[in-house]
């Protein structure tokens, strides 16, 4: 699969991320080095392989429903690049 | 009904927040209305370095549900990153079920009481579990001030019900939900409280119609922001007028636009357009490498499915069955919930008259609950109280007329049907007193008599005023017949 300029603009505009040209193309070319190499896989012969859905072979680890303390709400916020006492603050969100 | 140029078609997605004690993937509480970002955690705030582990609780509680919906469970499930940035999503991905839901292909069952619509099978396309993200709090009235977060809901479980697009109205739409909550709230795997967002529901909705007998479809949209039944019910009814309006205006159809969202504005009574809905593989979904995927074996659904209570579709059943109440009986008091239901059965059971319980229960006894604003555990008369109420009245120990006096004085006074009826003097008329009384009322009303006769049944009422003036535990209907006959022989 060839990773075009238009994959990564798409790409960068999903994970909110600005890239100025240099970076664009640098991405480019990047991104497809990376995708290249996975693609080699593609060359693996996996007639009959049932597709792996986790790369662990370990199921059903599960916690029992009880409540644990939670972090006092000051510490939660303090890493938060704005925040008041309450909450996490970020540039007004509205409608949906 | 009138006939309309179109077919609306419906599908809903129902969001369920389960009822467990903790999150989803961490111990943080999951209780409504506590004070903003005070149930947050490293994990449900995505911090890294964390590691999710699912709560067995929400897992139980989805495949409860999952069965009672009639839903396969396959052997093998797993979770996945859907990713978005949205400031209430922390992590930058919701964990949610992509290829391998915990649960697909069931189905649930409406009908309506009133008849309005065919009974029909809803199918469920699949039901799987997810984390819900926080709440963005936004002040209008502080104009362009910064949009609050409180991550408390993060990482709630709740159960993504999606069902095909099997509805035909607005009224099967609201009928799936009612009976969906009755179900959940049966199997009390979600308080599903709207107000709260316990219980979500989104749309879908687009007409099927034809031109120049050609079958066409409409571009589908997604309605949100539904915060009630009857909110459902209006935004559906608002949407199909709108996109006939508009299929007419531009005649676009399905596939030649991309899926639209749009959001309910109950005040206003429209939809509005909001953000094109991004195409699924936007969300570039991929297994999530964190959490372990869960097997569920046979003997493990066939255990949960033994163990599930009593469901609303097979107590209306025996209801009609067992105890001879016809659908619209049964549905009332299977809709008022298992409480009302086992006070029902209770004095059924105990007066060995099922209908005529039906009726005090359905009437008198559902109006002081809903008067008071009480549940039926609150409520003054014990279901065994009502049965001797019922049995009074069918030995005719209490006239039918006066069975209404004796429920307030057993209520008012906290006593059984006996002690009421001894404090209101009511006694049983003996046959031949009635009768004497009924002659005596004719015989001094000549021109009464002559009325009767001369074809004006109703001035008889007169003689049956006077009859319960003189006692009044006479039963008007048999006064009535009785002078009548008298009347006419005199």
């Amino acid at each position: 699969m060839a990773i075009t300029r238009e994959t990564v603009e798409k790409v960068a505009l999903l994970a909110r991320l600005k890239l100025s040209e240099t970076e664009l193309e640098k991405m480019t070319e990047q991104m497809g080095q990376i995708v290249g190499y996975v693609d080699q896989l593609s060359e693996v012969d996996t007639e009959g392989v049932e597709p792996m859905a986790h790369a662990v072979e370990v199921t059903n680890v599960f916690a029992e429903d009880v409540v644990a303390e939670s972090l006092p709400r000051e510490q939660a916020l303090s890493n938060a690049p704005s925040s008041n006492e309450r909450g996490y603050l970020v540039p007004a969100v509205l409608g949906d | 009904m009138p006939e309309q140029p179109y077919t609306t078609v419906i599908g809903l997605e129902v969001h369920v927040q389960l009822a467990t004690q903790s999150k989803l993937f961490c111990r943080c509480s999951t209780q409504f209305g506590a004070e903003p970002n005070t149930q947050t955690c490293p994990v449900c705030t995505g911090l890294p370095g964390t590691l999710p582990v699912m709560n067995a609780h929400a897992f139980e509680l989805s495949l409860q549900t999952a069965i009672a919906l009639n839903c396969d469970i396959p052997g093998f499930t797993k979770w996945d990153r859907k990713q978005y940035y949205y400031p209430d999503l922390p992590k930058g991905y919701q964990i949610s079920q992509f290829d391998l839901p915990m649960s697909d292909d069931g189905y649930l069952e409406i009908a309506d009481p009133k008849d309005r619509f065919e009974p029909k099978r809803v199918r469920i396309l699949r039901a799987h579990l997810e984390e819900d993200a926080g709440k963005s709090v936004h002040d209008e009235a502080a104009g362009k001030a910064d949009s609050e977060i409180d991550l408390n809901r993060t990482g709630t479980p709740l159960l993504e019900i999606v069902s095909e697009p099997d509805m035909r109205s607005s009224l099967e739409a609201r009928a799936f939900l009612q009976e969906l909550k009755l179900l959940l709230t049966y199997i009390g795997v979600s308080d599903c409280n709207m107000q709260e967002g316990s219980l979500r529901v989104d749309a879908n909705v687009n007409l099927h119609l034809e031109k120049d007998s050609e079958k066409v479809a409409t571009p589908i949209v997604e309605i949100k922001n539904m915060n009630s039944f009857r909110a459902v019910e209006r935004a559906i009814d608002y949407e199909a007028k709108r996109q006939y309006d508009e299929w007419q205006e531009t005649g676009r159809r399905l596939g030649e636009s991309p899926k639209q969202t749009r959001g309910w504005d109950d005040a206003a009574g429209v939809t509005r357009g909001q953000r094109s809905k991004e195409e699924s593989s936007d969300y570039r979904y991929f297994p999530d490498p964190d959490l372990m995927p869960v097997t569920t074996t046979a003997e493990q659904v066939e255990a949960v499915r033994a163990a599930l209570p009593e469901l609303p579709a097979g107590l209306r059943q025996r209801l009609g069955d067992d105890y001879s109440l016809g659908h619209y009986d049964a549905d009332v008091l299977v809709n008022q919930g298992r409480p009302v239901v086992d006070y029902y059965l209770t004095a059924a059971d105990a007066s060995g008259d099922p209908k005529l319980t039906c009726n005090w229960v359905t009437q008198e006894v559902l109006r002081e609950l809903k008067d008071k604003e009480i549940t039926i555990e609150q409520f003054g008369v014990s279901a065994e109280r009502l049965a001797g109420l019922v049995k009074g009245i069918d030995s005719g120990a209490i006239p039918g007329p006066r069975g209404r006096e004796v429920f307030t004085t057993m209520l008012a006074d906290d006593c059984d049907a006996q002690e009421a009826t001894s404090k209101l003097g009511i006694e049983q008329v003996d046959e031949s007193e009635l009768v004497a009384l009924c002659q005596k009322l004719v015989d001094a009303n000549p021109k009464i008599v002559a009325d009767v006769k001369a074809g004006k049944q109703q001035a008889v009422g007169a003689l049956i005023g006077q009859a319960k003036a003189q006692n009044p535990n006479v039963d008007p209907g048999r006064v009535r017949e009785i002078c009548l006959e008298l009347a006419q022989q005199s």
